[in-house]
């Protein structure tokens, strides 16, 4: 027991204290945050400097209409200035927006120009201004009584979609679907790159002891079963700690875009921009980034987290200790890490496979193939984790963890047969005949 | 008293046999050759006695009990296929050995500084070992290899990477182990250090024992009853006089005399053969030729190879 620990010690602490782990480690936050902040910022920055769009009305009825925003400035035209040709209009302003006929009698149409490209949330923002305008007009042409209150109560009118799940013993709970969807895929994806991450350093550690010539030393000391459990669970601690360092610090820089990004201003501007009708203006996408990030943390709140978390260090481990066990073996057969594709292919394609099935899991969370799918050890520790937050059965979760614990005995049994025999073999190819003749072998 | 007695060991792998009955005794505090081909068995024998494979069939009895996993902390192993984790700092490294090996932190550490000053690399102590030569990670595994003072030291082709100083170093160091006490068994195919190091050996070829014995009583059954003589006097008659009694191999001239290789009949005396030379030529040397283990090598394997 005392060896088994000095390995994980020396098999962790290696590994820890490398350059790549710790940029790893605190520059993944920090990208992750960069991803969210960047276009914010850089949408900020664009917009900033407004437009100033040239109405020239000829029917002189609807520039009244177009009121201006923080970023787009409507200036209507005179009868002088809108004799000028339209090349220098463009030129002068930032566009030129012409209305020559009755908007109302013919086919609705307006022109404009410009000598550069025009954005969408100008023209987004010319046409709503238009629409709202000629609906109310044609409105008003009934001639209805009150018709400013009706106008108003029908722009009101909009449905608040609740999901309510009624549970079996009567009690409501609220649920988002949005939400499930969200948990569930963001830990399944956690834990198919942690399995191929750190099962894979798994098998080049033991490729590393095997061409380095170094495992005969080791094994006249420790037993191979020793020396791959060690490896085995000091790579896991170490994603382990990776895994918590980024959970913190991901935590540390949410927090600090939320602060950033939801200060009075701009929280003014949420406002000001509702009323304003849907103008995609840069202001409202930096305040996207806050509200998702409110959502999540709201959603995150609400979530069964304890549960949650639980099932997820579960199936991380599971997951983590049966990939890594098989990882192992497929090392311990090979001499370098050239040849290692054909044995890692098989291994890979049902983690593969299984990400397939936790994306398509939403849509029937507890059909057939995902039942299957988060019983099969190989692939259940992603697909289960992408099913747990739309409540599966007590007895479901059970069972899948019981065969899970039994198949990572089952499978670590095997690898630690196979590596027994591998770890010492040089200078063969090995064929999956071979490594089937390791495994009967070791049982003598 | 044996240290490590083998009997019958069988081990057999999916497509051949590895040992065949093998009895091996190694007595106490002696160096054994463990000789043989490439292939012959050797390696397998040396991982059963540290606990990496399980015979078949057979026994191993270790100072007198039957070997148990926990004699791997008295026996220190130095295989041929050896190697360092090429990242880690030397030192970190060598305590890490040292304490699987059993050892507390604090006395691998004390010993490992005293052994770095005696073989003097005390200065790569916090080098990476990827930065170290060949010659100089050879040393540091056999400081690692002796480091827990083990009862049986197994060295699988020590001198493999050493100069021929550091190669003497290595001899100087081995042979003051055995005076403190130790057992060694040394697998090698350089038959000269054999013949410099061991008392023991025993020689296997195809999965069998093939020969054993002390080295001078080995060299014995092998001898071609063949002497050298140098003498003073005139070739012709020498010649002569040998004739039809024994056979002259070589006569060469040596410092104004000559140097004859003679072989001798089976159960021939050479005291008779002395007398006869006696009255008419100047005997200054008599030598009776051994085989070199070399010689006993080759002939030992060809002579079990045609049995077969």
């Amino acid at each position: 027991m005392n060896k088994i620990s000095l390995i994980i010690q020396r098999e962790y602490l290696t590994r820890v204290k490398k350059k790549s782990f710790i940029i790893m480690t605190f520059l993944s936050p920090v990208i992750f945050a960069a991803m969210m902040v960047v276009p914010a910022w850089l949408g900020s920055q664009e917009d900033t400097k407004h437009k100033v769009i040239a109405v020239d009305d000829i029917t002189g009825q609807y520039a009244s209409a177009l009121k201006s925003t923080k970023y787009i400035k409507y200036q209507a035209l005179d009868n002088q200035q809108s004799q000028k040709d339209k090349q220098a209009l463009a030129k002068q302003f930032d566009a030129l927006l012409v209305i020559e006929n009755d908007l109302l009698e013919n086919k609705p149409q307006v022109q404009i120009f410009s000598d550069g490209q025009i954005t969408m949330d100008v023209t987004d923002n010319i046409k709503y201004h238009l629409n709202k305008h000629l609906r109310e007009l044609k409105l008003k042409s009934y001639d209805i009584e009150g018709l400013d209150e009706k106008i108003k109560e029908i722009n009101n009118l909009k449905i608040n979609l609740k999901t309510i799940r009624l549970d079996e013993d009567g009690s409501e709970k609220q649920s988002s679907a949005e939400m499930a969807i969200f948990i569930g895929m963001a830990s399944a994806l956690l834990i198919y790159m942690i399995m191929i991450i750190y099962g894979t350093q798994v098998m080049r550690g033991v490729i590393e002891e095997k061409t380095n010539r170094i495992v005969e030393v080791m094994i006249s000391s420790v037993k191979p079963f020793q020396l791959m459990m060690g490896k085995i669970i000091g790579i896991g601690l170490v994603a382990l700690t990776q895994f918590f360092l980024w959970i913190v610090l991901t935590g540390g820089v949410m927090f600090a875009v939320q602060t950033i990004f939801t200060d009075a201003e701009t929280k003014a501007e949420i406002t000001q921009s509702m009323e304003k009708g849907q103008v995609a203006n840069a202001a409202e996408q930096s305040n996207e980034v806050a509200a998702t990030i409110e959502k999540v943390t709201s959603i995150i709140a609400d979530a069964n987290l304890p549960l949650i978390l639980g099932m997820f260090v579960f199936y991380f481990i599971g997951g983590y200790l049966i990939y890594s066990a098989l990882f192992a073996a497929i090392g311990s057969a090979i001499d370098n890490e050239t040849e290692t594709q054909q044995f890692v292919m098989p291994v890979l394609l049902p983690l593969i496979l299984s990400i397939y099935v936790a994306m398509a899991v939403f849509r029937n969370p507890h059909g057939d193939i995902a039942f299957w799918f988060s019983m099969i050890p190989l692939t259940s520790p992603v697909v289960m984790m992408s099913r747990i937050p739309y409540d599966v059965a007590p007895w479901e979760l059970i069972l899948s963890m019981t065969i899970l614990t039994a198949s990572f005995v089952f499978f670590t049994w095997f690898a630690a047969r196979v590596y027994r025999t591998g770890i010492l073999m040089y200078g063969k190819k090995v064929s999956y005949k071979e490594i089937w003749k390791w495994f009967i072998q070791a049982g003598k | 008293m044996y240290l490590l007695e083998a009997s019958e060991v069988v081990k057999r792998y999916a497509n051949h046999l590895a040992l065949d009955n093998l009895d091996v005794q190694i007595p106490q505090n002696e160096i054994f050759g463990l000789l043989g081909p490439n292939g012959a068995g050797k390696t397998t024998f040396i991982r059963i006695i540290n606990h990496i494979t399980m015979p078949d069939k057979g026994s191993i009895l270790f100072n007198g009990r039957p070997l148990k996993s926990e004699d791997i902390y008295n026996i220190g192993y130095l295989p041929e296929e050896r190697g360092l984790y090429k990242k880690m700092k030397v030192g970190e490294q060598a305590l890490y050995l040292a304490r699987l090996k059993g050892m507390s932190k604090n006395d691998a550490y004390k010993k490992l500084k005293y052994w770095f000053e005696k073989f003097e690399i005390g200065a790569w102590w916090d080098k990476k070992v990827e930065e170290l030569s060949k010659g100089m990670q050879q040393k540091v595994q056999f400081i690692v290899t002796v480091l827990h003072e083990p009862k049986l030291l197994i060295f699988d082709e020590p001198f493999s990477g050493f100069d021929p100083i550091n190669a003497n170093l290595l001899k100087r160091e081995i042979l003051e182990l055995k005076e403190n006490g130790a057992t060694i068994i040394f697998s090698t195919h350089n038959m000269s250090s054999v013949e410099e190091l061991c008392d023991n050996i025993c020689l296997i070829n195809k999965s069998k024992s093939i020969l054993k014995g002390k080295v001078d009583e080995v060299k014995q059954t092998f001898k071609n009853n063949e002497v050298m003589i140098d003498f003073a006097g005139e070739k012709a008659l020498f010649e002569e006089k040998l004739n039809g009694d024994y056979q002259l191999k070589s006569l060469n001239e040596n410092h104004g005399g000559y140097l004859a290789k003679i072989k001798m009949n089976m159960g021939d005396d050479t005291n008779q053969l002395i007398s006869k030379l006696l009255p008419d030529f100047k005997i200054r040397g008599f030598q009776e030729i051994l085989p070199t283990m070399d010689e006993v090598f080759i002939k030992a394997v060809e002579q079990s190879n045609t049995k077969q």
